[in-house]
């Protein structure tokens, strides 16, 4: 069998992410967007967390806290936009056609995108970490396990917006581009990234934990504020992510499928 | 059935409805192995979407699509690898270069000695001085000679092409069909072609589709369409059809 034939192809994964790449390293704005937002997020909470720290005991004690969610939720929220902007590149030049009808199949489209989101992640996220340790003497690095722990669950996340967003923008064209810029900040407030869970109503709190970023951004305020690694709540997020990853992933399959009867894969504009 | 029997592209009582638009109505017709056969109609006749639900791009509300033996869109995967196709409705990525363009496409296709390829069909079509240039750089005539390339790059069995030589000059236009007619001869591919250009039909095709309103009005050689309505010019034909003449009355004018 050939490798067109195959059902999952490295090789046509592989393929699509080289694609993303020659676009990348093309285009130098592309490049100077995924870190300048970042650096600019970092740069203004942690100077505001030193202000703090100065006149509060309890923000002094907790270093590293409002860095530490500001950097985390950059890798929740660009991990998204990474997957969504990678995925519009072929909707702003109509590539979309030529990729359908091509030996392409949906599941190694999702993939290469996956692969370009963690790509144009560590482009924007690594220089801006190192900024944090010069400035503020926050090492995201340091936390070793629990990083990687937050990392996976958080990347997941993005991963599974991203890939409904993509299947609303094949079902409903460019009308639903506002989406994947916005969508994520849905989860701001309802993930806790800058207070705890216990801050909100109680009602909302239900809300919250079925949301798997909550466990995220909890297990690192225990992390920094207790010293204490909540393996329990990456766990718990872990589980809630391979539900939303699936249904995400059913979804588009269920929009794409839609976009076939609509016939609108072969219009891709507004 | 004998392999060489089957029909490279077979379509049977094919519909598309979209909410209160019908833009194919009951459209059959089977193509042979070898052959390039024209669609012609106007602006909504529905030749795209027929293309379309051939390539699997759009799913018919009723009817059969089979391409090489597999039944769109369910299988396409079987033959997505030997087909290929052209469409003013798509573009390539304008900031990658021609080569940067066609390997990804070849890689996507699962081409062999890509490079090697690349360098024939630049040969072939004459896109050498602007293998490195980006896309979007291009003119348009250039354009459509990189989007030939892409659509000859697995070398297809069935090549379903839309306005193929559509914002070409004549020059640039006689010249891409002269390469179309020598793939197909070299390939014994199976060429679908939908265009509003009578020359280009007259020229290349063996056989002539006309759709109007969804619907096949005609369908037949362009020798006989030519004696049937009486007319010198594929030209004069589409006309008749597309004013709704009748044709036989015409014809005995």
């Amino acid at each position: 069998m050939s490798a067109s034939e195959s059902t999952f192809s490295l090789t046509r994964v592989g393929a699509m992410v080289r694609r993303y790449w020659y676009l990348l390293r093309s285009s130098w704005p592309r490049m100077l967007d995924l870190i300048y937002w970042p650096t600019v997020q970092m740069l203004m909470w942690g100077f505001l967390q030193m202000y703090v720290a100065q006149n509060a005991g309890f923000f002094a004690q907790a270093g590293g806290v409002f860095i530490g969610a500001v950097l985390l939720w950059d890798i929740l929220f660009r991990g998204q936009l990474g997957f969504s902007i990678s995925f519009l590149e072929e909707m702003w030049s109509r590539n979309v056609g030529n990729l359908m009808m091509s030996p392409l199949r949906p599941v190694e489209f999702i993939a290469a995108l996956m692969i370009m989101s963690v790509v144009r992640l560590a482009i924007g996220m690594v220089p801006v970490t190192l900024l944090a340790v010069a400035f503020f003497g926050f090492n995201l690095w340091s936390l070793g396990l629990a990083l990687a722990a937050f990392f996976l669950n958080l990347i997941l996340t993005s991963w599974s917006i991203g890939i409904f967003v993509a299947g609303l923008l094949l079902r409903n064209g460019m009308g639903a581009e506002s989406l994947a810029w916005t969508i994520m900040f849905l989860f701001l407030p309802l993930t806790c990234v800058y207070y705890p869970v216990a801050v909100l109503p109680h009602w909302l709190q239900y809300v919250a934990w079925a949301l798997p970023p909550t466990y995220v951004f909890e297990g690192m305020r225990a992390l920094l504020i207790d010293h204490v690694f909540r393996a329990d709540l990456m766990l718990q997020a872990f589980a809630f992510n391979v539900v939303l990853f699936a249904a995400a992933t059913f979804a588009f399959l269920k929009l794409l499928r839609s976009a076939r009867v609509q016939g609108s894969l072969m219009q891709t504009g507004e | 059935m004998h392999a060489q029997d089957t029909p490279a592209i077979a379509v049977d009582r094919l519909v598309k409805r979209y909410k209160t638009t019908t833009a194919v109505d009951g459209v059959s017709f089977s193509l042979p192995a070898g052959t390039i056969t024209g669609l012609l109609g106007g602006n909504g006749a529905g030749k795209t979407t027929t293309i379309a639900m051939i390539m699997g791009l759009v799913t018919p509300t009723a009817g059969t699509v089979s391409v090489l033996g597999a039944s769109m869109p369910d299988e396409r995967y079987r033959v997505l690898h030997r087909m290929n196709f052209e469409s003013p409705y798509v573009d390539m990525p304008m900031r990658l270069t021609v080569r940067q363009n066609l390997s990804v496409f070849a890689q996507l296709y699962a081409v062999p000695d890509i490079d090697g390829r690349i360098e024939r069909l630049a040969a072939d079509l004459d896109l050498r001085e602007f293998l490195d240039r980006p896309t979007g750089k291009l003119s348009a005539g250039q354009k459509t000679r990189v989007s030939l390339a892409k659509a000859l790059l697995n070398e297809p069995d069935v090549l379903l092409l839309d306005e193929p030589t559509a914002s070409l000059d004549p020059d640039t236009a006689d010249w891409v069909r002269s390469r179309l007619e020598d793939y197909r001869r070299a390939r014994n591919a199976t060429v679908l072609l939908a265009s509003h250009n009578m020359t280009e039909v007259e020229r290349l095709c063996e056989r002539v589709i006309i759709m109007k309103k969804g619907r096949i009005e005609d369908d037949d050689t362009p020798e006989r369409l030519l004696s049937r309505y009486g007319r010198e010019t594929l030209e004069e034909v589409f006309l008749d059809v597309a004013r709704g003449r009748d044709r036989q009355r015409e014809a005995a004018q």
